[in-house]
């Protein structure tokens, strides 16, 4: 897939007096009302968010709810197999996803930085509007604020989502226990290598001079709604490892359990074009983000049918096993490297960086 | 990957482990000298499947960890400036000088970017007439040729706004150093196999004749690592102490003669402090005279910025394999990774910080190797 | 000191005095600078370090290292002594 091209984004007029993102955009006057007009509602539209009123008043479906937000900066806004718009919608319905739910609404709030390119910002919305659609979920309220120049990085994006438990679908990691299994829906690290592979310093491509990496950008949902049938009772915990990768999710789980999860290097899947790139900077493709990936901690006696369910969802194909949980050592995660040693995954401390030594 | 991949085969693993066991008659200490290694001995966990009487000390190269805190404080010093774009490889951003690190530069400001290769930095210079780009040179003589070609190319192209912080180790000057410290427990050096590629090992055959130690040139992969120690012990076992090659297929007698010239051209030998283990003349390499105003340390007058190691620090103990990290008072309470003292508890392949980190592990508590008596 | 991988040569070329190329590294690749290398052509092997070739890697002194390795490696397959894990067990497909 090619980098998607902003000035190809057809912007209905008036919007065309105007290339860049003023000031005024975010002023709640006259400008503002065209964004929303021109850009926000063709893109978004749908009955609640038409109205256009001070909040959406959604009637409430049976089962629990579930409510998630999360926010939005990547740099650069577009990378290869994906953008800022979809990560916003993405993530916020993974987030819910992790919880057994089924998403249904998100709202959307855009900090704008002056100076955006109009074409830019219809591009993200353009992609968002696809995403959600993709995803099945509705935007149903928003808002735009406007930083001036060179205190934003273009575009932030914040979501938040709501939707709805199924009954019986109980997802917690309090639930993990020893003999549980480490599942995992694909592999690991293409997120963050496709961004790292666009960074100014550190930028590689494919020898056809294309995107060697595409992110893994895609909601989960359905995926989970496919394993939750697939063995009732039978996932205990569900988490999609972004930041920090599966190390820090991992150490998480870890952590709030008191139990050890045991990793066999051998299980781990990366992609080799991801591995190379790790191997290349010195990076550790457990800690590299994911954003359409998760892990699941599974009943052994479920684990079949769990993964039979991710290996025939177009999401989960490479879906294995990648560990167990264990009694001991408690709180940590060890890998059992090729060798046949233990190496412990510590929590990553920030940002993982490229390494000369 | 070819050339990575074969070279991490498990099952030849195993074999070379027995072939290890079978010649272990006793105790021997060896000492890889590359923090590339430590790494890999690390991560592959070789270090928990060799025999008992195997020990292996982690030696000081890592360049990130031994560059000097005062070097650090100069690096900080000019990542401040408003008109400087100071750009690094990723893993020194995170080292602490004195007051803060560079991401805590960047937090207020300060201009500092992660580069793969110095000729980023080249580059940048270019396209940023109106700053000043400045390049944290730091490396063993494996980065050298890369940073002495940044150099001359700036040169060769009038490059005004482009300069290097310089500071340079050399591994041969601190491998003599550990033989020569008092109690020094390493019987045989695991030599540096990408050093070597610049270098080449000719100049390990005097230090091998004179303290009658074998010498060997290793790899970075698994198997490489194990038939590295695999040759030291069959040394050892049979008192013999000589130099060997065991990274054929990458290192020559020689070296790269090539990158050796540029090297030359544009350095030159210098005394140079080592973090965590003091000053060791003759081991690093700074700009030649014709080369120097591209000194980034003159350039920017941050030449007197001197800063003190902690006196608590006893990384030189722990790297001579004297003491157990943990032995240190200041082991896990002054000194911890997020607020490192010296350079062994810098970077996680540092014993120190391995200590910290693995120590915990209680089934694997041998992670870094325990001094015996 | 010093993370330096193999990468396969595919093309070499001048740029601003300096022998450049790119250098495939198992399906990314990346800028080289080819100066310190002069003997390596396309489709050799050479160990690069931050964004340097600093030596080829001779492959005949790789594949007697290799054939060295597996006749150990083979032995210990014989004596049966391989403990492979329970998750590599038809799960390690890695490709």
């Amino acid at each position: 897939m090619s980098l998607p091209n902003p000035a190809s984004f057809v912007c209905p007029l008036p919007l065309r007096d105007y290339p860049h993102i003023v000031m005024g955009h975010g002023g709640g006057g006259q400008l503002s009302a065209e964004l929303i007009e021109h850009l926000f509602l063709p893109a978004f539209g749908n009955t609640q968010l038409n109205r256009l009123g001070d909040s959406a008043v959604l009637a409430s479906p049976p089962g629990r709810l579930a409510f998630s937000t999360d926010s939005f900066v990547v740099r650069p806004l577009f990378f290869p197999g994906g953008s800022i718009g979809e990560l916003a919608v993405n993530g916020t319905v993974n987030d819910l996803a992790m919880s057994g739910a089924r998403p249904l609404w998100l709202s959307a709030a855009f900090v704008l930085e002056e100076g955006l390119l109009l074409a830019t910002l219809g591009a993200i919305v353009e992609r968002m509007a696809a995403a959600a659609r993709a995803a099945g979920v509705a935007i149903v309220t928003g808002d735009t604020k406007v930083v001036e120049r060179g205190h934003g990085d273009g575009c932030y994006i914040n979501t938040s989502g709501i939707g709805v438990v199924p009954d019986g679908a109980e997802i917690d990691s309090a639930l993990a226990r020893p003999g549980d299994v480490v599942l995992v829906s694909g592999y690991l690290g293409d997120h963050g290598m496709a961004i790292m592979s666009v960074r100014e310093g550190l930028a590689f491509e494919s020898a056809t001079g294309s995107a060697p990496i595409e992110s893994d950008c895609a909601a989960l949902h359905t995926l989970v709604a496919a394993m939750l049938a697939a063995a009732p009772g039978g996932v205990h915990v569900l988490r999609d490892p972004t930041r920090g990768g599966a190390a820090a999710t991992l150490n998480e789980i870890a952590a709030s359990t008191a139990l050890g999860i045991a990793l066999n290097d051998d299980a781990i899947p990366v992609r080799p074009t991801v591995r190379a790139a790790c191997e290349m900077l010195g990076l550790d493709p457990l800690y590299v983000a994911n954003e359409g990936k998760l892990l699941a901690i599974v009943a052994p006696e479920a684990e079949q049918a769990v993964l039979g369910a991710m290996r025939v969802h177009p999401l989960g194909r490479d879906a294995r096993r990648m560990g167990t949980v264990q009694a001991a050592p408690q709180g940590m995660v060890t890998v059992r490297t090729g060798l046949g040693a233990t190496r412990i995954v510590p929590v990553p401390l920030g940002e993982q960086l490229p390494r000369i030594c | 990957m070819k050339y990575l991949d074969e070279f991490r085969d498990s099952a030849a693993a195993r074999g070379l482990l027995k072939e290890i066991r079978r010649a272990v008659t006793r105790p021997w200490a060896l000492m890889e000298v590359c923090g590339g290694q430590t790494h890999s001995i690390l991560r592959h966990g070789i270090d928990q499947l060799l025999p008992e009487g195997v020990e292996l000390i982690h030696g000081p190269g890592c360049p990130v960890c031994v560059t000097p805190l005062e070097m650090i404080d100069q690096a900080l010093a000019i990542a401040a400036r408003p008109e400087v774009i100071f750009c690094s490889f990723g893993d020194m951003l995170r080292v602490p000088g004195s007051h803060g690190d560079l991401f805590q530069v960047r937090s207020q400001g300060g201009d500092v970017r992660v580069v793969y290769s110095p000729l980023d930095a080249m580059q940048l210079a270019q396209t940023h007439p109106s700053r000043q780009v400045v390049f944290f040179a730091i490396g063993f003589e494996t980065t050298a040729p890369a940073n002495a070609m940044a150099v001359y190319l700036a040169r060769q192209q009038g490059l005004q706004n482009f300069s290097m912080l310089v500071s340079h180790v050399l591994a041969p000057p601190a491998m003599e150093a550990i033989l020569r410290a008092p109690g020094n427990r390493v019987q045989a050096f695991l030599a540096a196999g990408h050093v070597c590629s610049v270098m080449g090992y000719h100049q390990y055959h005097q230090l091998c004749e004179n303290y009658r130690l074998p010498i060997v040139v290793t790899g970075f992969e698994p198997l490489d690592v194990l038939e590295g120690i695999r040759r030291a012990v069959l040394q050892l076992e049979r008192g013999e102490a000589c130099v060997e090659n065991a990274y054929a297929r990458v290192v020559t007698e020689a070296g790269n003669q090539v990158a050796q010239q540029r090297v030359e051209e544009v350095f030159e030998v210098t005394d140079r402090a080592w973090r965590g283990i003091g000053l060791i003349p003759q081991s690093g390499w700074r700009l030649r005279e014709a080369y120097q105003h591209f000194d980034a340390a003159l350039r920017f007058a941050v030449g007197d910025i001197r800063t003190q190691e902690s006196p608590l620090c006893m990384a030189g103990k722990v790297l001579e394999g004297r003491i157990k990290p943990n032995e240190c008072p200041a082991f896990s309470t002054a000194c911890t990774p997020r607020k490192p003292l010296g350079a062994t508890m810098v970077s996680s392949e540092g014993a120190c910080a391995a200590y910290y980190l693995y120590g915990r592990l209680p089934h694997t508590a041998v992670l870094v190797p325990e001094p015996r008596p | 000191m010093c993370l330096a991988i193999p990468g396969q040569v595919l093309d070499v070329y001048e740029a601003n005095g300096a022998r450049m190329g790119r250098v495939d590294f198992g399906g990314i690749t990346k800028e080289v600078c080819l100066t310190f290398v002069p003997e390596a052509m396309v489709g050799d092997y050479a160990i690069v370090h931050a964004g340097f070739a600093l030596s080829r890697v001779d492959e005949r002194s790789a594949l007697e290292s290799l054939a060295t390795f597996r006749e150990l490696g083979l032995i210990e397959e014989e004596l049966g002594i391989t403990q492979p894990s329970e998750e590599t067990a038809g799960e390690a497909d890695t490709p």
